[in-house]
């Protein structure tokens, strides 16, 4: 579903370069679910930015459903990913209601944007459809995060690129929000890839992850081996113990 | 986190599914009324809105509650000190002072609202334009802006009036040809921020065209401090007005203009204080009203900005 091959991307010219993504290779077949997993700075968001077309300027080749990327998208080759982002305070427009951002979504892709189709929206992630009247300020952080992804849904994509879609909510109301993302995903039979520092997430929700670090993919791993602690660099075993370390004072 | 947990909400919100929307309009009212409340925590700035409110109506009825024709000459009576009669006494025409005010009350008021209705919507295109698209777009939009802006706004106002003859119309174009720039600059600051958040990231991801993004999702966030702005670019616009109506370049005689009133009036000032004195009273007290209110307005539109 996504081909990725040497990918590379540069902040800045001369002695201030940016090296930030060093030519990865990645190849993520139809309804898997895939993990990057690293620090901050590692160049994971940046990566999942050009996929998307919000960077310019990567080189390389980038393939969604057997379809070139160009630089810059046009309606047909957005259609094919959206992006749910980090924090769900941010990426609904405060002056928008929640079916004009639905909606909107919808109308921009030249799909149906009639009020049966937003109020299924809504309900798809677990809203009740009355919801489309609110403003983001009245919603908490976990129905802002469902109202993100139903927009994302509603453009019917074959694949989503997650952001750390976890990292900004409770506990109890991360459980939720990846409970509805696996559920959607069997039912759609939607790809996933998911970037996010937190091992616990990707070890729940993926099948394949890769330890990026310092702009490659240092390697990949299976829940499996997190669950065991299996890793065979430096860095990854690291990245395991410092998750453990967290759950064992954070029960 | 298993698999098994259902997926329905449970973060708050039991609300039934359908009839909400006729609460909508509703809730609009509730905005209105947290504004009013957040208002009321600022009780100099409810001082402002007041004495704004009054001098807004004080303009429209000027026809009915000015108690004499402001440009009735009595010689007989030129220059009365204030009295039960006069309550501010009369000019060197025997004018009444009380009339012509409450007359010029509507120059000003016109003056200052024609302005804004030029300039809010002008400074905040240019702006929202030159922070969205950025680049070349917004090098030539700043410069030109830039350019303007190094101008002294008086002196551009004056040479202006100049050319084009002195008037009420002149003044208002003169003025509102300097006073864009601050609000352009404002609304690109603004833009520069909005255009990076994710809201808009997403909006590009379903294939929003620049111009809906600039119109429906960038602007929208900029109108706020554009307001605050406007309102406290409105005591310098009371300002310059008068100032041109001082130096002759504003609004003609006979007409009642607070600038030009003080400028005949200053003949007399040391026998006879009453007569430069109230205009310049009444222009103080206008400035002082949309300085108040910009601030107030300030505290409660822009998060960013803290009490002090």
């Amino acid at each position: 579903m996504i081909e990725i091959r040497q990918l590379d991307i540069t902040y800045g010219e001369g002695e201030t370069a940016n090296h930030v993504v060093r030519g990865i290779d990645l190849s993520i077949g139809e309804g898997e679910s895939v993990g990057i997993v690293g620090e901050s700075g590692c160049g994971k968001s940046t990566v999942l930015r050009s996929l998307v077309g919000l960077e310019r300027g990567w080189r390389g080749s980038i393939q969604i459903g057997g379809r070139d990327m160009p630089q810059v998208r046009r309606i047909a080759d957005l259609r094919l990913a959206q992006m749910v982002f980090q924090d769900p305070f941010g990426s609904l427009h405060p002056r928008h209601r929640i079916g004009t951002a639905l909606s909107e979504a919808a109308r921009c892709m030249g799909l149906r944007a009639d009020p049966d189709r937003i109020a299924a929206a809504l309900e798809e992630v677990g809203l009740p459809a009355g919801f489309a009247d609110r403003f983001p300020h009245e919603l908490s952080g976990g129905q802002r995060q469902r109202v993100a992804i139903a927009r994302a849904l509603i453009v019917e994509p074959p694949v989503i690129l997650l952001d750390e879609p976890t990292s900004a909510l409770d506990v109890s109301v991360q459980a939720e929000i990846l409970n509805l993302l696996s559920d959607r995903r069997e039912e759609r039979g939607l790809t996933y890839l998911f970037v996010t520092h937190d091992l616990s997430v990707v070890s729940h929700m993926c099948d394949r992850i890769l330890v990026m670090e310092k702009g490659v993919f240092s390697e990949e791993l299976t829940a499996d081996d997190i669950g065991a602690a299996r890793a065979t660099t430096p860095y990854a075993q690291h990245l395991i113990d410092a998750s453990l370390l967290g759950h064992d004072t954070n029960p | 986190m298993s698999h098994s947990t259902p997926t329905k909400m449970s973060d708050g919100g039991d609300v039934p599914a359908r009839g909400l929307s006729r609460f909508a309009r509703l809730r609009g009212l509730d905005r209105v009324r947290s504004f009013g409340s957040k208002m009321a925590k600022e009780p100099l700035g409810v001082v402002g809105v007041v004495v704004l409110a009054l001098l807004l109506l004080v303009a429209l009825l000027a026809p009915w509650i000015a108690p004499f024709d402001p440009n009735r000459q009595n010689l007989a009576q030129a220059l009365q000190p204030p009295s039960w009669g006069h309550i501010m006494g009369t000019d060197e025409f025997g004018r009444d002072i009380l009339s012509r005010l409450i007359w010029g009350a509507r120059i000003t008021m016109r003056t200052v609202l024609s302005v804004s209705a030029i300039v809010g919507p002008v400074g905040l295109v240019i702006g929202v334009a030159a922070g969205f698209f950025g680049g070349w777009t917004d090098s030539i939009l700043m410069r030109f802006t830039d350019i303007v802006l190094s101008f002294p706004a008086l002196v551009l106002a004056l040479a202006f009036a100049a050319a084009m003859g002195a008037g009420l119309g002149t003044a208002v174009i003169a003025i509102s040809l300097t006073s864009w720039p601050p609000v352009a600059r404002l609304a690109r600051a603004e833009a520069l921020v909005v255009r990076n958040t994710d809201y808009v990231a997403a909006a590009r991801l379903y294939g929003a065209s620049p111009l809906r993004l600039l119109f429906f999702y960038v602007t929208p966030m900029c109108i706020p401090s554009v307001l605050v702005r406007l309102t406290l670019n409105m005591a310098v616009i009371t300002l310059t007005a008068a100032s041109l109506g001082f130096l002759g370049l504003g609004a003609q005689p006979p007409l009642a203009e607070w600038g030009a009133m003080i400028s005949s009036g200053r003949r007399f000032m040391l026998d006879y204080w009453w007569v430069p004195v109230m205009p310049g009273f009444a222009i103080l007290i206008t400035s002082l009203a949309f300085n108040i209110t910009g601030d107030a307005l300030r505290d409660i539109l822009d998060p960013r900005h803290t009490r002090g």
